[in-house]
């Protein structure tokens, strides 16, 4: 269009235009130039849309990872109180054997007793399942891989005849196994699985079934987290069985009876097993430990579980009784010495406790801590071998050079029998018994305990040197130079190793020496991550295949699936919020001095990091968290209020409401534990003991009256015995707003539909 | 004035900090370089809407001599005055419309999958097939098979603060 015809545009040729149109529509034809424009609008906006959702996939990643880290670190608190607990602890009740006298038990050589009469136990006509017959053939396993499929349970019979026989071939395995690909094609290296029936299946699917043709490497954490833990590892068990040259099991930190309280796998099995539940997990404990610790490809791939420290020796490793070591946190009993890493750690990062100098008598309040230190003093009046002094107090970064075995085991203070333990005039007579305390266990069991810890729970890290990994409670951080040298030292190429989730199923690192590979896929949530296989060749040069396993048969967009992980990031999130309330609250008004109910956004930020310690990025989070005022301050108390608690509670107070929040999973472990014949009801008494043990464990001022109240204020049946289901109902965080985004949601996926 | 000069070091330090969680959130190494290849999401998701072109200037401007990374300290005063600046606005919601009106040359009210990727992958700032592949899953409706633009434009609105 030159300016020369376009200049003069008058009214009666538009006119003209109009008429002949009919309607002022625009222009049916648009010019090239326009249409380039719009095309440019529409990708420029696409493009900026899918930037950020990528962004918005990343924080949700961070914030399930920073969760997920800060609940391990709950980890350390649980194993020390089981610890404690055990330490002190007689039966409660008096009835026979109960899983915590067998947890109690020392290191128990697993060749002797605990033979099942399995060939006793009748499987009715009724049962359409797998009924397997030993040795093992295809037509078993394979019947296995259609139960499973199917939904159905194998009868306990077969698990724990399973079991034994696994038990029997492990123990003739070495601690590293040693692979060769001159015999074999390629063999397939697996991650972490974590109960997930869907991604072996896919694996399974995708890459073959485990034969002479396609051998397999499973890196341990089989079971925990996922639901179908039972199904995966009598999977894995059975192939292993079937095919011991071509089917290798590492263990995992997941490998771990203790662990499995507390992730999930001895729920998941007293659920499906209502009778021989015990029985079983016996026989799990002592499979577990019984696994091989790492296995070596042509002399050249290591591949283990977690990873390396300075100290590991694989000569050593290779020696030692690995059945011996059944739980990482069952720390070896020697020394009466106090946390000290451990300690000072949880000095400067713990959650309730105020600076570790401050005298405590202004609260009243004896921090773990604190009161471990009380204990340590009475005791080395009293104790025989008193190792080698404590470095607790001294020691105030957590970052330090590598240390010897004994320092580096985080563990309590167990106290002795004769020490009349007392926390805040609270008396807790029972533990004046005197049955608990064994022996110290010599340093060698704990050299042992040590490697064998360090192989499960280690990450790699990009800065040189080995640390213990604090966020874990055991193992270390490795540095490439700690990788450099253990290659050097035994002529290694490669460490393949586990441990962690990684968004694309697997990660390289320290020059790629270090190969992560994971293979549980949406880990966290739906979409959250990909899972991951290696194969590798006598060229020792891996490849990798990568998946995700979809719910459904519906492809959900990205935009859905990082909506759905987005969301139950930020839910978990609020939870940590909501149970960290009043510690949150009293940093707020600290900035707070008008009590105007708000802050600025950097104020904000700052008390949430410093309370909560979680590395994110709170500002960019802020808006899912908190409102503004008009002025763009933060109403703080707003990011509670879309919270409460399942069920209405009379007489609680806020202190002991919010640690029933935050440790609730933790209460219901012990409660599982003392409910001998899973009832769902423990007695007034067991609940009150139970309770005191705890909160004087935590060191959280609790009184009687209070816990009275408590148990009062709940339903109990007649013959006072309480519902633990429904008393920790009242601690579920529940979300108000769920049902109106579920109904949102619903309704907008039967439109996308 | 005083208190002017201390609301705009405010303002800056704030943009600072966001401009940092962004560029961390690309950090795997945590040694403050992301690849160079992430700075147009990072971009993006700071509420900016560069033209790749503009992008283009942009990296040209911050990257490290094609060692294919970015600094935070090349990136951090650059990245800041393009917010202060805010000199890739973004598209208001009535002209992205008006945007597909024009391509929607028969005024169905929605477009077939071929149209929108002939115009996608022919005109303008072509996507790439990836790109393309992931719009269509994205935009189109899954009964009827084609694109209801005004329903998608609803749908993915993107909260401006974040």
């Amino acid at each position: 269009m030159g300016c020369g015809t376009s200049a003069v545009v008058t009214e009666t040729q538009v006119k003209r235009v109009e008429e002949a149109e009919g309607t002022c529509e625009p222009v049916r034809n648009p010019s090239p130039a326009l249409t380039m424009k719009a095309a440019v609008l529409i990708q420029r906006w696409y493009r900026r849309y899918m930037a950020h959702l990528e962004m918005r996939r990343r924080y949700t990643w961070n914030i399930f990872q920073s969760i997920e880290y800060a609940g391990e670190q709950d980890q350390l608190q649980l194993s020390s109180f089981f610890s404690f607990m055990l330490d002190n602890f007689t039966q409660l009740n008096g009835n026979g054997p109960d899983l915590i006298s067998q947890l109690l038990d020392p290191v128990l050589d697993p060749w002797l007793g605990r033979e099942t009469c399995f060939s006793c136990i009748p499987v009715p006509d009724s049962y359409t399942g797998p009924r397997l017959t030993f040795p093992l053939s295809v037509s078993d396993t394979n019947a296995l891989l259609n139960a499973f499929k199917e939904q159905q349970t194998l009868h306990a019979k077969y698990l724990l005849q399973l079991l034994c026989e696994t038990k029997k071939l492990l123990r003739q395995m070495p601690n590293i196994v040693h692979l060769s690909t001159s015999y074999t094609k390629d063999i397939t290296i697996c991650g972490d699985l974590h109960g997930r029936l869907d991604d072996l299946l896919l694996i399974f699917y995708k890459n073959g079934l485990p034969s002479a043709e396609t051998p397999y490497v499973f890196n341990g954490d089989f079971v925990d987290r996922g639901k179908k833990s039972i199904e995966v590892v009598v999977l894995l068990f059975a192939y292993f069985l079937l095919y011991p040259d071509y089917m290798h099991l590492n263990r995992g930190n997941h490998e771990d009876h203790i662990m499995n309280l507390r992730y999930g796998f001895t729920k998941e099995v007293m659920q499906k097993y209502k009778t021989h539940g015990r029985e079983i997990l016996q026989l799990f404990q002592d499979v577990f430990s019984l696994l091989p610790l790492a296995t070596v490809i042509d002399g050249k791939i290591l591949i283990v579980h977690g990873g390396i420290s300075d100290q590991t020796d694989l000569d050593f490793l290779n020696s030692v009784e690995r059945h011996k070591v059944k739980s990482a946190l069952r720390l070896p009993r020697q020394s009466f010495e106090p946390l000290d890493l451990g300690q000072s750690y949880r000095q400067t990062k713990r959650l309730r406790s105020t600076d570790g100098s401050r005298p405590n008598s202004s609260r009243n309040q004896k921090t773990p801590n604190q009161r471990r230190r009380h204990c340590q003093l009475t005791h080395q009046d009293s104790a025989a071998s008193c190792s080698s002094s404590s470095s607790s107090s001294s020691s105030s970064s957590t970052l330090c050079s590598p240390r010897s075995p004994s320092s580096l085991s985080p563990r309590p203070c167990p106290s002795s029998p004769s020490i009349h333990f007392t926390v805040n005039s609270l008396q807790v007579p029972f533990l004046d018994s005197l049955s608990s305390l064994s022996p110290p266990s010599p340093p060698q069991y704990e050299r042992e305990w040590k490697q064998i810890v360090d192989i499960l729970w280690s990450d790699p890290k990009n800065q040189d040197g080995c640390y213990p990994n604090t966020f874990r409670g055991g193992g270390c951080y490795f540095g490439p130079d700690v990788t450099q040298r253990l290659m050097l030292q035994h002529g290694l190429q490669l460490l393949i190793r586990s441990h962690e989730c990684k968004q694309e199923g697997y990660e390289l690192c320290h020059g790629g020496r270090v190969i992560t590979i994971f293979s549980a896929s949406n880990y966290y949530e739906e979409g959250s991550n990909r899972g991951a296989y290696i194969k590798m060749g006598k060229d020792l040069i891996p490849r990798f295949y990568q998946y995700q396993v979809g719910r459904g048969t519906r492809k959900l967009t990205l935009t859905q699936r990082v909506r759905v992980a987005e969301s139950s990031a930020l839910k978990a999130l609020k939870e940590q919020l909501f149970t960290h309330r009043s510690e949150l609250m009293a940093a707020f008004k600290e900035f707070d001095h008008n009590n105007t109910g708000c802050v600025s956004v950097s104020e904000w930020a700052q008390v949430l990091e410093s309370v909560l310690r979680l590395d994110l990025p709170w500002r960019t989070l802020r808006p899912h968290l908190v409102r503004l005022t008009a002025e763009g301050a933060v109403e703080y108390e707003s990011c509670f209020e879309d919270m409460g608690s399942g069920t209405q509670l009379a007489q609680v107070t806020p202190n002991l409401a919010e640690t029933l929040f935050r440790y609730r999973t933790d209460i219901e472990i012990i409660f599982n534990i003392i409910d001998k014949d899973h009832s769902g009801l423990i007695s007034i008494e067991e609940f009150r003991q139970t309770w005191r043990l705890f909160s004087a464990h935590l060191g959280v001022d609790i009184n009687n009256q209070a816990i009275d109240d408590l148990a009062r204020s709940i339903d109990f049946n007649k013959d006072g015995s309480i519902d633990f289901t429904e008393f920790l109902e009242a601690f579920r965080v529940v979300h108000k707003l769920d049902k109106y985004q579920h109904q949102s949601r619903r309704d907008s996926n039967t439109e996308r539909l | 004035m005083a208190a002017h000069r201390h609301n705009s070091e405010a303002m800056a330090s704030d943009v600072h900090k966001k401009i940092k969680a962004a560029f961390k959130a690309f950090d795997y190494e945590a040694n403050n370089t992301v690849d160079v290849r992430e700075i147009g999401t990072i971009v993006f998701s700071l509420g900016c809407f560069p033209s790749q072109a503009d992008l283009h200037d942009f990296i040209a401007q911050v990257e490290e001599d094609h060692t294919g990374f970015i600094h935070l300290e090349k990136f951090l005063p650059v990245m800041t005055n393009v917010l202060l600046e805010k000199r890739f606005p973004p598209i208001p919601e009535d002209k992205l419309l008006q945007a597909f009106e024009v391509l929607d040359k028969e005024k169905k009210g929605y477009l077939e999958q071929e149209e929108l990727t002939k115009y996608m992958m022919q005109e303008g700032e072509v996507f790439t097939q990836e790109e393309m592949d992931e719009m269509l899953t994205a935009l189109t409706d899954q009964k009827d098979n084609v694109i209801y633009y005004k329903d998608v434009i609803d749908e993915l609105i993107i909260d401006n603060d974040i």
